[in-house]
């Protein structure tokens, strides 16, 4: 294989809090391959935002990385000071975020913010960069773009804003976009417009994508691999096929089993039992065994990364092969 | 179909209006064309809810679905059409009637967060609404709230916490018993779990189906999410831009559907099971309901669209047994438009 765009080795990042330290990230390792579209799931709290974040060093005091590696295409990322990562992130590293709210200044136009997004990294004209600005809303598939570049964004709707951000995290043609829940407010058939033009835009331009969502079956329609995230650590990871065909971990099997689609209609739902742990207070060994089935003596201890093939799992009693 | 309905609604329209300020007052003395805008949130819609049944409202954002909702849950009054409980018009009730229709409908909302008083403690959110109408004395109280917190999967002891003391799950888990408490026969849930985990949107539909059992509830449950709405409910009302474009069992409606927006949004659910590699979106925004477009309302956005669509609202019709659509499709001689692969477009 060729050298992975992003290679994230035990990365921890933590928050101190008066109440103790919430490790929001807790040794998480991954890899993205050139070209890969990889889910990250989880439900809230399970630090796959957090994660994204960690990437692009956007990590809000006090919470900071304390541990780990991240390698951008064989670059080290974390101990790259302020103005470098500056030059990275933005242009060669992309993020879009759920609410494109927090990405647009709803003062400004979207054409001075375009512009100002194209000349932040490069020194071209600003003709030039208006160009470039209005190619980019045309990529993703906004009608007239040349006049929508003087609107503001409250004269878009939802699914154009979220449009327009989209169109910002390609100025620059990024090897990788980080998107974090970026369809999770869209109604459907917004949301599957956009999961095309993604899908469409990461082919032609040669992107990486990370796909954060709670959304297993928009992961399964879209990515090639999926990282399950449970309290801060990465449980199983591996082609979204095999995973969602043979889930090794039980958590993973749980969020499956709890999609309403499971299970025959009108029959009891299988929730997973419980709720996830508070992050100051995990189990000790895997913060899963509380909530499990499997779970036996044995599971008080850590268990440690198995790794069989294309697949890994953090699991003493994993479905191995097995379907559910 | 069988009796009376628990409630129906008959025609009913629900229009916002903003008036014109005074600067436009003005501009128009002076002849500028200017009039009031009008959005019809639900527009001359039927439906109706028999005893015991759980019916799904879906459609986007902007359909109408939470004001149709909150019409029939009686705390929006109509604009147009009416809204007969128990076969009687809700509008029309007078004195202990009125006050036993309107506490028979309850309505339990999305974020918790923002239906429950962040200054007041657990039981006295639960137990105003049962104290005020004199459904339990104030010695008693606590122990009709306990029983009510403990029905619906909340630990008593925690009665005299604040709202922010919990869990979101557990925070709607509260919501649900202040509904209860006052012993409604219909419950209209408002995207009730749409904010929540997987895991505890599971939990919490399952309690929704323990508590019909037991108290032998009706359900209008309003949601985007059609795999919540297939699961548990016993009849799906799909809504496009203020109308009812179809409704049916869910599962003639999910096999079978026959609007061309059904099919849409079936189509384009992402699910585990089936995995896609290529999407085929349907075209084009949801239209603002400010200026819905002529006829009918999803015909700019239609692969099937013809001269007809554009000019003239389609009725709701019968297609089959207990399946309707508003469609003029359904007229149309030849079925291949209908059976036919639906056309993509991108």
């Amino acid at each position: 294989m060729t050298q992975p765009v992003l290679e994230v080795t035990n990365l921890s990042t933590h928050f101190p809090t008066r109440r103790g330290v919430i490790k929001a990230v807790d040794e998480v390792s991954f890899t993205v391959g050139q070209r890969e579209i990889v889910g990250l799931v989880g439900e809230s709290g399970s630090g796959k935002s957090i994660t994204g974040f960690s990437v692009l060093g956007l990590v809000d005091p006090p919470g900071r990385v304390v541990s780990g590696s991240i390698r951008f295409q064989g670059e080290e990322l974390t101990q790259l000071p302020q103005k470098a990562m500056r030059a990275i992130r933005g242009k060669r590293i992309a993020m879009i975020f759920q609410d494109p709210m927090m990405t647009l200044n709803p003062v400004l136009s979207i054409g001075t913010q375009m512009v100002e997004a194209v000349l932040a990294h490069d020194r071209v004209s600003r003709t030039e960069a208006r160009n470039r600005a209005r190619d980019a809303l045309g990529m993703v598939g906004i009608p007239s773009p040349e006049e929508r570049l003087d609107a503001y964004p409250h004269q878009f709707s939802g699914g154009m804003r979220q449009r327009v951000a989209i169109a910002i995290a390609l100025l620059h043609r990024p090897d990788l976009i980080i998107a974090d829940e970026p369809t999770t407010a869209l109604d459907v058939t917004i949301q599957s417009q956009i999961l095309y033009e993604i899908k469409r835009l990461a082919q032609e331009f040669s992107m990486a994508l990370v796909w954060i969502s709670h959304d297993l079956g928009v992961v399964a329609a879209l990515a090639d691999r999926v990282l399950v995230m449970y309290a801060g650590r990465i449980v199983e990871a591996g082609p979204v096929e095999d995973v969602l065909s043979q889930p090794a971990h039980p958590y993973t099997l749980g969020l499956m089993q709890a999609i309403p689609s499971a299970v025959p209609r009108g029959e009891p739902l299988r929730p997973i039992p419980g709720m996830a742990p508070s992050p100051l207070a995990r189990p000790s060994g895997c913060s899963f065994r509380d909530r499990c089935q499997r779970a036996t003596e044995i599971c008080s201890a850590e268990p440690r990364l198995d790794i069989l093939a294309d697949r890994e799992w953090r699991c003493f009693h994993p479905n191995e092969g097995r379907a559910a | 179909m069988m009796g009376t309905p628990l409630i129906e609604a008959k025609n009913v329209s629900r229009r916002f209006s903003r008036k014109l300020d005074y600067a436009e007052k003005i501009a128009r003395a002076f002849g500028a064309n200017l009039s009031e805008k009008t959005v019809h949130a639900v527009d001359e819609v039927n439906l109706a809810v028999h005893s015991g049944e759980v019916v799904g409202l879906v459609g986007e954002s902007g359909c109408g679905k939470s004001t149709l909702g909150r019409v029939m849950a009686g705390i929006m009054p109509a604009s147009g059409g009416e809204v007969r409980w128990k076969g009687r018009e809700l509008a029309g009730l007078k004195g202990p009637d009125k006050r036993q229709a309107r506490l028979a409908a309850q309505m339990i909302f999305q974020d918790p967060m923002s239906t429950l008083n962040p200054r007041k403690r657990v039981i006295d959110i639960i137990g105003e609404a049962p104290l005020v109408h004199g459904l339990v004395t104030r010695p008693a109280l606590r122990d009709y709230v306990a029983d009510l917190a403990q029905r619906v999967g909340l630990d008593p002891s925690y009665l005299d916490r604040y709202p922010h003391q919990f869990s979101g799950g557990q925070r709607q888990r509260i919501g649900i018993a202040r509904a209860l408490a006052v012993k409604p026969e219909l419950i209209v849930c408002d995207e009730s779990v749409a904010a929540l985990d997987v895991s505890i949107q599971a939990q919490i539909l399952n309690l929704f189906m323990d508590l019909r059992k037991e108290f032998g509830l009706t359900y209008l449950f309003i949601s985007h999410d059609l795999g919540v709405v297939k699961h548990i409910c016993d009849r799906v009302v799909v809504m496009y831009l203020g109308r009812i474009v179809e409704t049916g069992t869910p599962d003639e409606l999910f096999s079978n559907p026959k609007h061309p927006y059904t099919r849409a949004l079936i189509r384009e659910l992402p699910s585990i099971s089936d995995r896609r590699r290529d999407f085929t979106p349907v075209k084009g925004e949801i239209p603002s309901p400010l200026h819905p477009p002529s006829g009918c309302h999803f015909h700019p956005r239609c692969p099937h669209a013809f001269a007809r669509c554009q000019q003239e609202r389609p009725l709701l019709q019968e297609t089959g047994p207990g399946q309707a659509s508003a469609c003029h499709l359904n007229d149309e001689p030849s079925p291949a438009a209908r059976t036919g692969t639906f056309s993509t477009v991108s």
